[in-house]
């Protein structure tokens, strides 16, 4: 994939060309790409003057990071504690079925990707799913294609 | 000067040094996988646990990482030093039931199974850093990382795909502890991380001895003519 060097470079210069910022510029580039692109990140080492396989390191480690192309809308299921004891589980499994992937998939028309998180920090709300930072409390099975409609077809 | 005790002998020790340095040199045996001289201490194949006590404390702690204290005393082989060494021990046959290094060691301290549960991904590999570390600093191409975190961290070159950087020169494999990596020369080339590399052959006893690649990286950075590096070690 080619990527903007210029935009790339824009985020490079932003943060001073200082490698200690690599983690900042990896999230400028990916919330730009909504993903990392492998020539992003060797572009990066490559001006940073950090070896690829440093910068690899640091984008496999972090959760937030995606090396794959992910979906228009990032749908996030809790399966924190709370959560977990109401249902959570069954809500990420409704949500598998009725986009038809699995957990850190992506749809085929790119317009969702279902990840699971350990804690969003709002327990009184469990179950909770998070789509692209809007919050839906206290889910249930049946509410999920709902969810799911309020941003587009599934398939 | 610091001066303290390992297993009751009074020894002396420059402050920065650690435990196991001077152990090693006083002649008492620790265990280790991931030390190496040339690259320091990172802690963490947890193999040379050492009793530390001091006063009416005591602590099991690495000895490769800690810092010698003016009179302390230290134990290698007490009960809770060699229990927590077993168990050490037995994790490690859990992850890599199929290293040979790993089944002798934990035979020397009387382990032959383990009570975990096997894993059969990992092959040999402890994680002990050292291929990642001699291929930066020692080597100097840095070809290597650990990617992923948790179960799911591993050594891999960047994408597990056929690194630019990687000269094929074998440090890793020579590092490696436990017989994880893999490299194989078969007709004049060499397979390593997923890379081919044509060998070079000796003009003069016509054997082939190193990948082209490395040689080159050799003569960039030392200057020497690629003419004189293609001969072999032994014909020199």
């Amino acid at each position: 994939m080619e990527v903007d060097t210029a935009a790339i470079n824009t985020i490079i210069d932003k943060y001073g060309k200082d490698k200690s910022y690599l983690l900042a510029m990896f999230q400028d580039v990916q919330r730009q790409y909504r993903y990392l692109p492998k020539e992003a990140i060797q572009y990066i080492c490559d001006r940073l003057h950090i070896p690829f396989s440093k910068g690899y390191e640091v984008a496999t480690f972090y959760s937030s990071l995606s090396l794959t192309p992910r979906g228009k809308h990032i749908v996030h299921v809790c399966l924190g504690t709370a959560c977990h004891l109401r249902g959570g589980p069954n809500i990420l499994d409704s949500f598998e079925r009725a986009l038809n992937i699995k957990r850190g998939g992506t749809t085929e028309n790119g317009l969702f990707t279902l990840e699971s998180v350990n804690c969003l920090g709002a327990c009184a709300l469990a179950p909770l799913v998070r789509v692209d930072g809007h919050d839906y409390g206290k889910t249930t099975p049946g509410s999920v294609k709902k969810i799911i409609k309020e941003y587009g077809e599934p398939t | 000067m610091v001066e303290f005790t390992i297993n009751g002998k009074n020894v002396r020790a420059e402050k920065d040094e650690t435990i196991l340095n001077v152990a090693r040199r006083e002649g008492f045996d620790i265990p280790t996988l991931c030390y190496n001289d040339t690259l320091g201490s990172d802690g963490r194949c947890r193999l040379c646990m050492v009793e530390v006590r001091k006063g009416n404390r005591k602590r099991i702690v690495t000895s490769c990482l800690y810092p010698v204290e003016s009179g302390v005393e230290v134990f290698t082989e007490s009960p809770d030093v060699l229990l927590v060494r077993k168990t050490v021990l037995e994790l490690l046959l859990a992850r890599c039931p199929n290293s040979e290094t790993i089944q002798y060691l934990a035979k020397e301290h009387g382990i032959t199974k383990t009570r975990y549960m096997k894993d059969n991904d990992k092959g040999k590999c402890i994680l002990c850093n050292l291929c990642v570390k001699t291929c930066e600093f020692n080597v100097g191409v840095a070809a290597l990382c650990m990617s992923g975190k948790g179960p799911l961290k591993k050594v891999t070159t960047p994408y597990s795909e056929p690194s630019h950087d990687c000269i094929g020169c074998g440090a890793c494999v020579a590092i490696c502890p436990t017989g994880h990596i893999y490299m194989e020369d078969k007709d004049g080339v060499r397979t390593i991380w997923n890379k081919r590399f044509e060998l070079a052959r000796c003009p003069q006893c016509n054997r082939y001895h190193a990948p082209v690649e490395q040689l080159e990286f050799i003569a960039t950075k030392s200057g020497t003519p690629m003419e004189q590096l293609l001969i072999c070690p032994s014909c020199k």
